[in-house]
């Protein structure tokens, strides 16, 4: 049921819970409990909104930065990774495998603001050893959503 | 000048959606519950290898009986879902569609004046496939309150000495109905006394949501006088790819690849190889679809239920068949009005079958958003029905009481 209810809300988190309830064959009073079992156990971490920026007229750019770092003695990589995820600006942490160690997204207004962030904030640590700083010039798909998709509905209206 | 037209063929009705269709069509901003095909779109992997296989050039012939890779992994897909066991080499075909396995069995089976029970309502190609195939339809009036499914009784009382074929349209389009394994078992024994063989198109085998799909070929004394059919376009959401199959005896595939061989040549080497990659990969975008129309169809009972519209609740396929006799008009009616007041388009039950009559069809191959929608305005629909009942009942007995 967990899965099911996890399923549906991660693409739709306004679902109505009686509504939740009816299509899943089970009461809305199981449903409100697992909610409130899955957020307090931090499964469920927050209902978010995917918004398309580029559609609106505010300014943002987003920057996947590779980070190259020297492990700590005792910390590992947890310490260094919650340096750099402490600034707001940083979006997501996350520990890679293969050529690189951290990977991070990092939204910022402009271009400088996040070349600024990378070369006043980041470099200057004395952990890291290197950076590689990519930018996103468009965004096709995110969580799992195709953003200029239109669905038009091609089927014959009636068949048998 | 000669007519140039078939009696036989001119003599067949015409299906009973097109008046629908052609009004829907006129219709810009209407919606429709009308449709037939799954609303996903073939899952990306199977695509993919459709196109890579254009890419290689695989763009010949395949043999008449199909892909001997399809064949396999056909027979390997029946072993592993329905516990049916065919040999991949002489006792499948592959098809353009479930619809051409029905007309190529019938074809190979029937001789002229041979008696075809068909259960209506039910899918429109049987009877006329029976007819072109110089059968005698003999139609077996399913009940509501029998949800449906296709009784001992019922079956028995249609059986006369030139009865061939049973025709077994389950999970069934447009009911939604099922047979269980019980329900088979009361069947097959009749079956097998009276020395029929049975046609069971099976292509909603996999959107059976109570328990997995009972094939009845899967019963012992069954296997021998069985044609399976099933395909892609419904579990795989595979439609324009029009591909099926035809599984049975040796000596039925063997006259059906005859037919095929003239009339079709082979069923097209794109979709082949795409449903290869369906059959080996696909599980997972099957359980999703299902799912997904699971989901759905809890959505419509319970909105049914609270719209108090009567309709039995079905685990199969992806429709609802609900019963609109309370407003004392026909299907066709209904439909007809419904579309032109509410601008939403569903099939009248008689487009399956005389025996429709008083029952619509409403698919659920849409989204929820779009289900919401629709449904909203048949709740509409139907209490400005039921005022207007009322009001006509008191007009009545006003005028009585003079």
């Amino acid at each position: 049921m967990r899965e099911k209810i996890l399923t549906i809300i991660e693409k739709n988190s306004r679902i109505d819970l009686g509504e939740l309830a009816i299509i899943l064959g089970v009461d809305e009073v199981e449903i409100i409990n697992e909610l409130a079992t899955m957020e307090v156990e931090g499964i469920i971490c927050g209902y978010h909104t995917l918004i398309d920026w580029e559609k609106t007229s505010i300014e943002k750019t987003t920057a996947l930065i590779e980070v190259r770092v020297t492990p700590q003695r005792g910390h590992g990589f947890d310490s260094i990774a919650e340096r750099i995820y402490q600034y707001p600006e940083v979006r997501a942490v996350y520990l890679i495998s293969g050529g690189y160690d951290l990977l991070i997204i990092m939204e910022g207004k402009t271009l400088k603001e996040i070349a600024t962030f990378v070369s006043d904030k980041l470099s200057t640590q004395e952990s890291i050893l290197s950076t590689a700083t990519h930018f996103i010039l468009k965004k096709y798909k995110e969580h799992g959503t195709i953003l200029d998709k239109k669905s038009i509905d091609e089927r014959i209206q009636i068949t048998p | 000048m000669r007519n140039p037209l078939s009696k036989q063929v001119v003599n067949i009705k015409p299906s009973g959606i097109r008046k629908f269709f052609d009004i829907v069509s006129e219709m810009k901003d209407a919606i429709s519950l009308g449709v037939g095909e799954p609303d996903f779109d073939t899952p990306w992997h199977i695509r993919d290898e459709g196109m890579y296989s254009l890419e290689k050039g695989r763009t010949f012939y395949t043999s008449n009986a199909g892909l001997k890779e399809l064949k396999i992994e056909i027979s390997k897909y029946l072993n592993r879902r329905y516990q049916l066991t065919y040999d991949d080499q002489s006792e499948v075909i592959v098809t353009v569609g479930g619809s051409e396995a029905i007309d190529i069995g019938l074809r190979a089976m029937i001789d002229l004046g041979d008696e075809v029970l068909i259960p209506q309502p039910s899918y429109v190609s049987y009877e006329p496939c029976t007819i072109l195939a110089g059968g005698k339809p003999v139609i077996i009036e399913l009940k509501n309150e029998n949800q449906f499914r296709l009784t001992a009784e019922e079956l028995k009382a249609a059986i006369t000495e030139k009865t061939k074929i049973l025709i077994l349209p389950y999970p069934n389009n447009p009911t939604g109905a099922i047979m269980e394994e019980s329900d088979l078992e009361e069947i097959v024994k009749i079956i097998i006394e009276n020395d029929i063989y049975v046609l069971s198109d099976e292509i909603y085998s996999e959107l059976s949501y109570a328990k997995e799909h009972v094939s009845i070929a899967s019963f012992p004394g069954m296997k021998e006088r069985t044609i399976v059919i099933n395909g892609f376009s419904k579990s795989y959401a595979m439609t324009g790819w029009r591909l099926g199959y035809a599984c049975g005896p040796q000596n039925i595939i063997e006259q059906m690849i005859k037919i095929h061989q003239f009339a079709i040549m082979c069923a097209p080497t794109t979709s082949q190889y795409a449903a290869v990659e369906a059959l080996k990969n696909g599980d997972e975008d099957v359980a999703m679809m299902k799912e997904a129309y699971n989901q759905r169809r809890r959505y419509l009972i319970h909105a049914f239920k609270k719209m108090e519209l009567d309709c039995f609740e079905p685990f199969g396929a992806f429709y609802m068949f609900p019963n609109i006799q309370e407003f004392g008009i026909t299907s066709d009616e209904f439909a007809t009005r419904f579309l032109l007041e509410e601008k939403v388009a569903v099939v009248p039950g008689t487009a399956f079958g005389d025996c429709g009559e008083g029952f619509l069809r409403i698919s659920y191959a849409y989204s929820l958003d779009q289900l919401k929608v629709a449904i909203g305005r048949l709740e509409k629909f139907i209490y400005r029905l039921r005022e207007e009942k009322t009001e006509q009942k008191k007009m009545r007995t006003d005028k009585e009481k003079g």
